[in-house]
């Protein structure tokens, strides 16, 4: 018995290209979830660990002449980080209450604010400090990459950190009293 | 005599005081024409329109109404006035925002790279689509006999296995 072979022809899309298209499609499709999920993931929430960044300061609002500061720096204090920006007219609201706070705290030496400038101009935010006697720490959120990191949905939005670098409240939009800021702090100092 | 002596000296000290109103005029125009001059709003929108509002998304900021906006068309008269350069004031705004304030994308080569290969992609995978779409209206027209009537379909495949089925008998 003679071995006879017989090849089909080639029939459809070819196995490369149809590897190929559905390569890119679990491609797009997985870029779009990503997407969606970091939309819908909101600010970054309460009881997750705040890793390090670095906010540089502006001139004449530094902390022990320092022109740069560490989060990691401020472990074994409680940081209250508020986004803010000169053209933000809710932020205006908060101003003097924050400030207020900060100065009530400050003697202690176990609470820092930190004040980050957000898509803001350096003349108009040096206005806007002065305008509202700001005095406690702050600098520009340069490339934005400590807003991105608290996936910020606007300003004014501030965050408490307690003692060990762990979130423990988000207040989404400004405060209206001192009482309010000081209800998020005490419990940290304890 | 005396009234002449005193309509002279009149004149003289009319004709000096019209000489320092003069200078004194003079001066302030001299003044003014050693001022720096002050950009104009084309030459701040020239600038802006290569930027964009990274608040209010997609839009440019030679034409976002917001008030950061406001001010970042302020800050690139300034640094115009300054005498910064396009290129320096652009390089300021990515230091500050990021990359996605530029209209255009950095000059990088992921910048070209990535859409010119999707780009490849999708046109390779559309033309072997046409290619797929055509092929059976081809298949379909050569199996039409003379007279417009469908032939039997001959798939090369079947024949060749007739061939062969033959062979073996």
């Amino acid at each position: 018995m003679t071995e006879t072979s017989i090849s089909a022809p080639r029939r459809g899309v070819p196995l490369w290209a149809q590897v190929l298209i559905w390569v890119f499609l679990v491609g797009l499709l997985a870029i779009v979830a990503l997407g969606l999920r970091r939309a819908q993931q909101g600010t970054v929430q309460p009881g997750q660990k705040i890793d390090n960044f670095k906010l540089p300061l502006y001139s004449g609002y530094q902390i022990d002449g320092q022109s740069e500061i560490n989060l990691e720096d401020l472990r074994g204090k409680v940081v209250v980080i508020n986004f803010w920006a000169s053209w933000c007219k809710p932020c205006e609201q908060e101003a003097a209450e924050l400030e207020q706070a900060w100065e009530e705290y400050e003697p202690s030496g176990q609470v820092v604010f930190l004040g980050v400038d957000y898509v803001d101009t350096e003349p108009e935010a040096r206005v806007y400090m002065k305008k509202f006697g700001i005095t406690f720490a702050n600098g520009p959120d340069l490339r934005t990459r400590i807003s991105q990191y608290f996936r910020i949905k606007g300003v004014p939005e501030t965050y408490f950190v307690d003692k060990n670098g762990v979130l423990q409240y988000v207040q989404v939009g400004p405060f209206t009293s001192v009482e309010q800021i000081h209800a998020q702090i005490d419990p940290l100092l304890k | 005599m005396k009234d002449v002596h005193a309509k002279r000296f009149t004149d003289y000290v009319l004709l000096l005081a019209v000489l320092f109103a003069f200078l004194f005029a003079l001066s302030f125009t001299l003044t003014a024409s050693a001022q720096e001059p002050t950009p104009s709003d084309d030459d701040v929108n020239r600038i802006a329109k290569q930027l964009y509002c990274p608040v209010c998304e997609s839009t440019p900021l030679d034409v976002c109404p917001t008030e950061a906006c406001r001010q970042w068309r302020d800050l690139i008269r300034t640094m115009l006035t300054e005498g910064k350069s396009e290129a320096e004031i652009k390089q300021y705004f990515v230091a500050q925002y990021g990359d996605r304030v530029l209209a255009e994308p950095p000059n990088r080569l992921a910048s070209y790279l990535v859409p010119a290969i999707a780009i490849l992609l999708g046109v390779l995978l559309l033309a072997r689509g046409f290619q797929m779409w055509i092929k059976p209206s081809k298949a379909e027209a050569a199996s039409m006999d003379p007279q417009g009537k469908p032939q039997q379909p001959v798939d090369p495949y079947i024949a060749r296995l007739e061939e062969e089925l033959k062979k073996q008998k």
